[in-house]
């Protein structure tokens, strides 16, 4: 398989980031802290053997100086010392984004929710706004580093 | 000798076949290059989530989950991939081929076989042949999504933990490149752990290494697990369908060269046979003219 076929390198971590879509992200990293079900978790290379389903959040590493921000929602995050793979059902980096059109995604997710309905329809609005706000801030992340 | 006429007819409708072939040859090749992306886009994920699944049923009791038990059962099926659609080359013949030969195995074996199957090709197959068909599932290839392999999924799962069967085994044609199609089977349930590169390249370290979960083993594997089956499912889709783009494209192309082939040796027989119809006019007007002198 050509996506395993990487070599270590010692001191890093193999950070792969795959969706149903493709393989998104396959590069050496210092560090990664991703959003767990059960709360954010930082891994360095040397890690323990750990296995977490993960909910809508920001994927965050670094190399060297410079710093990454993805977007990730849902899935899974299996952490060797050497490697982290993670599994997420979708997954954008922060370049990628639009921060327009994610921004009326927040609005029109709000007024989903103001709106109410249905049990069903609230709870849905509720997921959509938080992945349109996560989109948001994911984005907005590359804007300030631009600036800064 | 066949009469001027009747060859002109042959060419005729020798074009036109090879008109037809030429454009199914096409429609294969624009079809090839989408079901080739879909299916390199869904590999790697997989396979990662293959080898995640290996990995954890590795580091867990295997008696701790029902889908990686393995059970004293009897009862063989085999789920056959082939398509909804003809004029593909061997390709639907190969799979059937190979299905018989696998249930006849087990069956000297001593087990109960059954199949359920995906494509119009092996549905009509299946009812004319002695084995049970649990399930059916026409026309997916239509428009394939990722519901499709949902429902299979659940499927597979579901029969397996009442017990419908105790092992399940899957037959398709795996997309090796345009040129090729490899015939794969393939155990599904119980999970098998994986042999091949990917888990052996982190060594013995991870067989040494105890995982960490969260939340808890049990739930995650009741999360993953399913999923794991979902992909695996849509995977093997993904695979035939590109595979019988690229065995059609390849079996048309074969045709058209076959129709020109033939186009060509008509036309060559048709030649002669006129000049001889004309060489033999030409001599009887000359034989009439001579006895006229």
């Amino acid at each position: 398989m050509a996506t395993t076929s990487k070599s270590e390198q010692p001191g890093k971590l193999l950070l792969e980031v795959v969706t149903p879509d493709k393989l998104l992200l396959s590069e050496h990293v210092d560090q990664v802290s991703a959003p767990g079900t059960d709360g954010d978790f930082g891994v360095l290379p040397g890690h323990c053997y750990f296995l977490t389903t993960l909910r809508i959040g920001e994927l965050h590493y670094r190399s060297g100086e410079t710093e990454q921000y993805m977007s990730v929602l849902w899935g899974f995050a299996d952490v060797t010392p050497h490697k982290v793979t993670i599994l997420a059902e979708v997954a954008e980096k922060a370049e990628d984004i639009d921060v327009e059109r994610a921004q009326a995604a927040v609005a029109q997710a709000e007024r989903h929710l103001e709106r109410g309905g249905l049990p069903s329809d609230v709870e849905e609005a509720k997921v959509s706004l938080e992945k349109a706000r996560l989109r948001r801030k994911v984005a907005e992340r590359l804007q300030k580093q631009g600036r800064a | 000798m066949p009469s001027l006429q009747s060859l002109r007819r042959k060419i005729a409708s020798v074009k036109n076949t090879q008109k037809i072939t030429k454009a199914m040859k096409m429609v294969a090749a624009a079809k090839l290059k989408r079901a080739q992306n879909r299916i390199f886009s869904a590999r790697p994920y997989a396979h990662k989530l293959r080898e995640v699944v290996a990995n954890l049923s590795e580091h867990t009791d295997r008696m701790s989950h029902p889908l990686l038990r393995k059970r004293p059962g009897k009862k063989t099926e085999l789920l056959v991939v082939t398509s909804d659609r003809g004029l593909c080359g061997a390709f639907n013949a190969n799979i059937l081929r190979r299905a018989v030969e696998f249930l006849n195995e087990h069956q000297q074996a001593g087990e109960e076989a059954s199949v359920s199957v995906v494509g119009r090709k092996s549905i009509d197959f299946f009812r004319r042949r002695p084995w049970t068909i649990r399930q059916e599932w026409p026309g997916v290839f239509d428009r394939l999504s990722f519901e499709h392999a949902l429902d299979i999924g659940q499927d597979i799962v579901h029969q397996y933990n009442n017990g419908t069967f105790d092992r399940l085994f899957v037959v398709y044609n795996e997309f090796k490149s345009v040129m090729q199609q490899r015939v794969v089977v393939e155990q599904l349930l119980p999970l098998e752990a994986l042999d091949d590169e990917s888990t052996a390249q982190d060594g013995p370290a991870s067989s040494k290494g105890a995982y960490l979960y969260e939340p808890d083993e049990h739930q995650l594997l009741e999360t993953l697990l399913p999923k794991h089956f979902q992909v695996q499912a849509f995977r093997v889709l993904l695979e035939s369908a590109a595979a019988e783009q690229a065995a059609r494209m390849t079996a048309m192309d074969g045709a058209t060269r076959n129709a020109g082939e033939l186009i060509q040796k008509v036309t060559l027989f048709y030649n002669k046979t006129r000049q001889a119809a004309i060489t033999k006019e030409l001599m009887d007007i000359v034989g009439g003219a001579e006895a006229l002198k």
